[in-house]
């Protein structure tokens, strides 16, 4: 549905981003991860149409953003980094114009609008002026100018930016809402989000793509080794050497221990689960097993690791 | 048509807030005043023909008040836009760059077009006293309606450069004041150049409209003008590919 093929945007002798390529599959829902001035937003920008980029292209559903730009332009929805809207009008005037400019007739504009003020749920100000609303309104009042006119693609920049954590709830509810029927990359750069809405990520920094995978690909591919977190209630010296005897264990890392308990890290085989293995071994020498649970990576040592400002964090 | 629903937007915003109803305000009322106090002098003063004596001076300071607001009614066209971010969305929509230029151009056309119309009160007035030949009149006001929309064309021009409101109004003044006083110098430049700035000159081109004479040449230039600026419009929409969306 999006196919990127080596882009490179300059501004003067400033490059924003250099050699993007990526492609998204209709239906899937892509996070774009990157620290702030990663070149997220540039990128979005051209896929949207804003501006071209100074090498390489983009087809949005087949159609080039360039040479084809108008009919690349009607199948997406872009909701701007900063929500810019105008103020002076009502949500209900503002969205039917939105219709309009994507090519709807007035009726059907209004229609449109209708829908897209149920799904953002923005009935309550339908004739408020937007200059008015509050941010967390005007930030639904962004996404529902995206929805109307049902594109097929949605570019949407920071979406829940800004909102309080009910708010971004709702956000993330909504878009993970739009799974299987709209296209959607989403920029930001808090991790749990791309975690709990994404099928997948890229990863950017500095203008050029780190990485470009599922979160679980991306987990395993950047270890190694499986971990599993142990606490144990018994003697630590002793639990380790114990641990260490179980097939399949590359290495034991002791943490703190207190009250005669043990927190343990073990490094075992990939893909080799070792849990039941590790309880049995507790259990027979009559420990106490407080918790056992497998250890991946969050995306937040993922992202550290790839830019390489922070090798894979110890266990807390 | 996008264009017309471009268009349609802009005089939303322009009659959602209070800056319509100022411009035309006073608009209308300095241009009614110019004419009460022209006629008053014609009455006193006055010479044989309502042409030179009337409508010349009617129409030579109608177009000082045009001057005076219609960078008032240009100025927020873009500037407004780019400093809200606007933009920025307009540009994601599947739009054209000229149909956004067409739009904004005609919807501040049309207010100008209203504005005008609503001038024609006061020589109506007369007519219903004093019926006279409305020829020279209606001269006048194809001039003074080609003037207007060159100043419209430049000043979306110049509001398309910048996000600042009062740098677009300011600018759009210094070009047409330049305009104005283009000629002014006779004694700086020689006759051919005199001959060129005569050419290029707004005023002078308008003044042949006041004095109820029509001629193609000017109609012509008045129409290369504002064919310039909104090309030159068009243009600087495109800068954003290497400027970014400011």
């Amino acid at each position: 549905m999006i196919a990127a093929e080596q882009l490179t945007k300059r501004f003067g002798s400033f490059t924003a981003i250099e050699d993007v390529s990526f492609e998204v599959a209709a239906g899937e829902i892509v996070g774009f991860l990157g620290p702030n001035g990663a070149g997220k937003s540039t990128t979005m920008r051209i896929l949207a149409g804003v501006f071209p980029p100074s090498q390489g292209r983009v087809r949005i559903a087949g159609h080039d953003v360039v040479t084809d730009s108008l009919r690349a332009r009607a199948q997406v929805g872009y909701f701007p980094e900063r929500v810019s809207l105008y103020l002076d009008m009502t949500v209900a005037h503002y969205l039917t114009y939105v219709g309009e400019m994507k090519g709807l007739s007035r009726r059907a504009a209004r229609d449109h609008a209708d829908q897209a003020m149920a799904s953002c749920s923005l009935e309550p100000v339908e004739d408020r002026l937007v200059g008015t609303l509050s941010k967390g309104f005007r930030q639904r009042v962004g996404i529902a100018q995206a929805l109307t006119g049902s594109p097929r693609v949605l570019i949407l920049d920071e979406p829940t930016a800004g909102l309080d954590p009910e708010q971004v709830a709702d956000m993330r509810a909504l878009i993970g809402g739009l799974r299987q029927q709209r296209t959607v990359i989403l920029s930001t750069h808090i991790l749990p989000e791309v975690e709990a809405v994404c099928d997948r990520v890229i990863i950017i920094h500095r203008g050029r793509v780190l990485a470009l995978d599922t979160p679980a690909n991306l987990n395993r591919r950047l270890r190694p080794t499986s971990q599993v977190h142990l606490e144990v209630r018994g003697p630590g010296a002793q639990v380790a050497q114990v641990l260490r005897t179980v097939p399949g264990v590359l290495g034991v890392e002791p943490h703190a221990a207190a009250d005669g308990t043990v927190e343990v890290t073990v490094n075992t085989e990939r893909d080799r689960d070792l849990r039941e293995a590790l309880a049995a071994a507790i259990a027979a020498r009559g420990w106490g097993l407080r918790e056992l649970r497998p250890r991946t990576l969050t995306l937040e040592e993922i992202f550290l690791s790839l830019v390489g400002a922070d090798p894979i964090r110890p266990q807390r | 048509m996008k264009l017309f629903v471009i268009c349609r937007r802009e005089l939303y915003s322009y009659f959602g807030s209070v800056i319509a109803y100022v411009l035309l305000a006073v608009f209308l009322l300095l241009s009614g005043y110019f004419f009460y106090s022209d006629m008053i002098f014609f009455i006193l003063f006055g010479g044989f023909t309502l042409a030179t004596g009337l409508w010349q001076f009617v129409f030579l300071d109608m177009r000082l008040v045009a001057m005076l607001v219609l960078p008032l009614l240009t100025m927020r066209l873009f500037a407004e836009e780019k400093k809200l971010g606007t933009m920025e969305l307009l540009w994601t929509y599947p739009v054209r760059d000229g149909e956004i230029v067409l739009g904004k151009f005609l919807a501040a056309w049309l207010f100008f077009v209203v504005m005008l119309l609503l001038t024609a009160v006061g020589p109506l007035a007369l007519h219903w006293y004093y019926p006279y030949d409305v020829a020279p009149v209606l001269a006048g006001y194809l001039g003074m309606l080609l003037l207007g929309t060159a100043f419209i064309a430049c000043g979306l021009f110049v509001s398309s450069l910048t996000e600042n409101q009062v740098v677009s109004a300011m600018v759009t003044y210094g070009i047409l004041v330049l305009f104005w006083f283009i000629t002014w110098n006779e004694e700086a430049g020689s006759y051919e150049v005199m001959q060129l700035l005569l050419g290029v000159s707004l005023f002078d081109r308008f003044f042949n409209f006041t004095r109820g004479v029509i001629d193609t040449k000017d109609v012509a230039f008045f129409s290369l003008f504002i064919a310039f600026f909104l090309f030159l419009t068009w243009q600087s929409l495109a800068t954003r590919s290497w400027r970014g969306v400011r």
